[in-house]
């Protein structure tokens, strides 16, 4: 299971990182949510894999680590994807407002037309 | 001070400040400017009595909700953390004050945008905050709290050069808070601790196996630091995010390259010194080359560089090199110089933000950039130029020099000496050419201005008043050179010491109930 979650992570940062170098905020915004996906995952097994260990102290099994699954990391992946909702939302609105004054959803707010005048004539 | 809030007075103050004037805003803007002035100004005065209290050298813990160390989250006060927020609560009087002035068509610039105190706040919060906590991950949200209010507070005044500057800067910014967690949650893989102190104890005593594990997180966060630090490679988003953002928001920003400083200087002192088993010194030899670089880029940017605001982003850059060089040598002599070089650096780089602006306002089309244009009250805005170029090139009288030949005089010994010494003073010289080019070329051939553009260039007094707040300090710094020095170099013992800030924090006992119900029940009974 620790081998496919770690494949699951990479892939998602490899996806997420690839998105991010695009040219273009629609590819970078989603570029950012597989990029936070991963991270989140990556915080969650911090706290180490394990089926059937409850977080909250039931007071049936005896209360130690053993027992129980460690319950900071899933604390920390809550703010964590609390935040990072937040900040795409925010990232969005300002790809919004760029796409509608520039009339280019292009992430330098200009369609690169000197560059493609360039490579025709060469 | 054990048991006092004032501790977290920085962080409260600015929260219930920035809500107040959202409240208010609608009702009356002035209202809202007052709440934050009065609170920028009551920050200040509790940031000196902080400095008081830290100097004494006692590293002050709090306890938050009352639950020890490591299981809360606790606070931190020692020298470097009461020194920041001094330094934080300085350059944001002036800002602040310089914003609710201005006055031509554009009126005042606090009102060229909606929400501009209530974001100046929480940017606050967010500072000091970061520069207070004692916990790995609180330092993440305090990051998130000023990053956001940063990204509201650069779009300010609108525009589509600012909106395409904070596009790169914040998907940058939100990529840096990524990798920041993936730091954070390996170094708590390996330890199972976030508390800053607790983790300086646990990292010797990590096994071999995982030393590159450790390696790699302890590098990870230098990468995270070094975008907020702007140390090279990643300093691209600085120059155009400066430029981009208006004067009052660009001298406040001046402050956020420092937080990456302070971070990286909190961390490799307290987590990765040379006694941090297999993560000892990892990063320092990377953190010397990489400020080398940084220096001599932002020398060659600034020669480069055809608009003002521009030339001043490089300044700015230029200092976070020099400040990373003395935290990367890493000796008490060399942390020291960087904190004092810090203070002053600080202070000059955000007058230059105002000094650019107002004196831009008469230039009309050709705004900031390096071109002849008519210029009004040459006179003046020439002499504040010149004073301020002349403190930032680090040239004597001014604390920048005072800075520099102490970090020269520090790093004598090392093994990186002559690329230390060639790096600041051709550096030096770099800075200097630059602006005495764009010194002759704004001011010598500039035409007298005409009536219209002169009234268009009038400096309303809070720009006076804020331009005069920031000169005066840079002058101060000079007077009380000697008292600055000295605790800047007792904050560089502390930072080596550590077993100060680990028993502080660890130590911190918690406060007794002040009302006890279950007590009070048994008393009945």
């Amino acid at each position: 299971m620790e081998a496919l979650l770690a494949l699951f992570i990479g892939v998602m940062a490899g996806a997420g990182v690839f998105l991010l170098l695009r040219a273009r905020t629609f590819d970078v915004v989603l570029g950012m949510t597989l990029l936070s996906y991963a991270v989140n995952v990556f915080i969650f097994v911090t706290g180490r894999v394990a089926i059937n260990k409850p977080a909250i102290i039931d007071g049936v099994r005896a209360a130690s680590l053993t027992q129980y699954a460690d319950p900071l990391p899933q604390a920390l992946v809550l703010t964590a994807i609390v935040i990072s909702f937040a900040m795409t939302a925010l990232l969005l609105v300002i790809a919004l407002r760029a796409r509608a004054e520039a009339a280019s959803d292009h992430v330098d707010g200009e369609e690169p037309a000197a560059v493609d005048a360039a490579e025709k004539t060469s | 001070m054990s048991g006092s809030h004032w501790i977290i007075t920085p962080i409260v103050l600015p929260l219930l400040a920035g809500a107040m004037a959202l409240l208010l805003e609608r009702r009356s803007p002035r209202g809202a400017a007052a709440v934050s002035i009065v609170a920028t100004l009551a920050l200040l005065g509790i940031a000196t009595r902080l400095v008081a209290v830290a100097a004494d050298g006692e590293v002050a813990a709090y306890l938050l909700g009352n639950w020890r160390a490591p299981f809360g989250i606790a606070l931190a006060l020692d020298r470097l953390s009461a020194l920041m927020l001094l330094l934080t609560a300085l350059v944001a009087v002036a800002s602040v004050m310089y914003a609710c002035g201005g006055t031509g068509p554009r009126g005042r610039h606090d009102e060229r945008g909606p929400h501009f105190h209530a974001l100046f706040q929480f940017q606050l919060m967010g500072l000091n905050g970061a520069f207070l906590t004692a916990d790995l991950f609180n330092l993440f949200v305090f990051f998130e709290v000023l990053l956001i209010a940063s990204y509201g507070l650069l779009l300010h005044g609108a525009g589509l050069v600012r909106l395409r500057a904070s596009i790169h800067y914040v998907v940058f910014n939100l990529t840096g808070s990524a990798l920041f967690l993936i730091a954070v949650s390996t170094l708590y893989g390996l330890t199972g601790t976030l508390s800053m102190a607790d983790l300086a104890q646990r990292i010797p005593s990590i096994p071999a196996e995982s030393a590159g594990l450790l390696q790699a997180a302890a590098l990870l966060l230098i990468v995270v630091f070094g975008v907020k630090a702007a140390i090279f490679p990643l300093y691209f988003w600085l120059t155009d995010t400066y430029g981009a953002a208006t004067a009052p928001v660009a001298a406040l920003f001046v402050i956020m390259t420092k937080v990456g400083v302070y971070c990286i200087a909190r961390v490799t002192t307290l987590m990765f010194g040379a006694d941090a088993g297999p993560a000892s010194l990892v990063v320092q030899p990377w953190l010397s080359w990489l400020a080398l670089a940084t220096l001599a880029l932002a020398a060659f940017g600034a020669l480069a560089a055809w608009h003002l605001r521009r030339l001043v982003a490089y300044l700015v850059l230029a200092s976070a090199g020099m400040l990373l060089l003395g935290v990367g040598l890493g000796t008490a002599g060399t942390i020291a110089a960087s904190l004092f070089y810090l203070v002053h650096s600080t202070v000059v780089a955000a007058a230059l933000f105002l000094l650019v602006n107002s004196m831009v306002a008469s230039r009309g089309e050709a705004g900031d950039a390096m071109v002849p244009a008519p210029l009004a009250s040459a006179g003046g805005y020439g002499t504040l130029y010149f004073l301020l170029a002349v403190a930032v090139a680090g040239l004597p009288p001014f604390g920048g020099f005072i800075g520099k030949s102490m970090l020269l005089a520090a790093s004598r010994s090392e093994p990186l000496a002559v690329g230390v010494w060639a790096a600041v003073l051709l550096s030096s010289l770099g800075i200097v050419v630059a602006l005495a080019r764009a010194g002759s070329t704004v001011f010598w051939k500039a035409a007298p201005a005409n009536a219209m553009q002169t009234a268009a260039a009038q400096a309303s007094a809070p720009e006076r008043g804020a331009l005069a707040l920031l000169v005066g300090a840079a002058c101060a710094a000079v007077v009380a050179a000697g008292p600055i020095a000295s605790y800047t170099e007792a904050t560089a013992q502390q930072l080596l010491e550590r077993k100060g800030y680990i028993a502080g924090v660890l130590g911190a006992e918690t406060a007794p109930p002040a009302w006890n119900p279950r007590a009070d029940m048994e008393k009945v009974k």
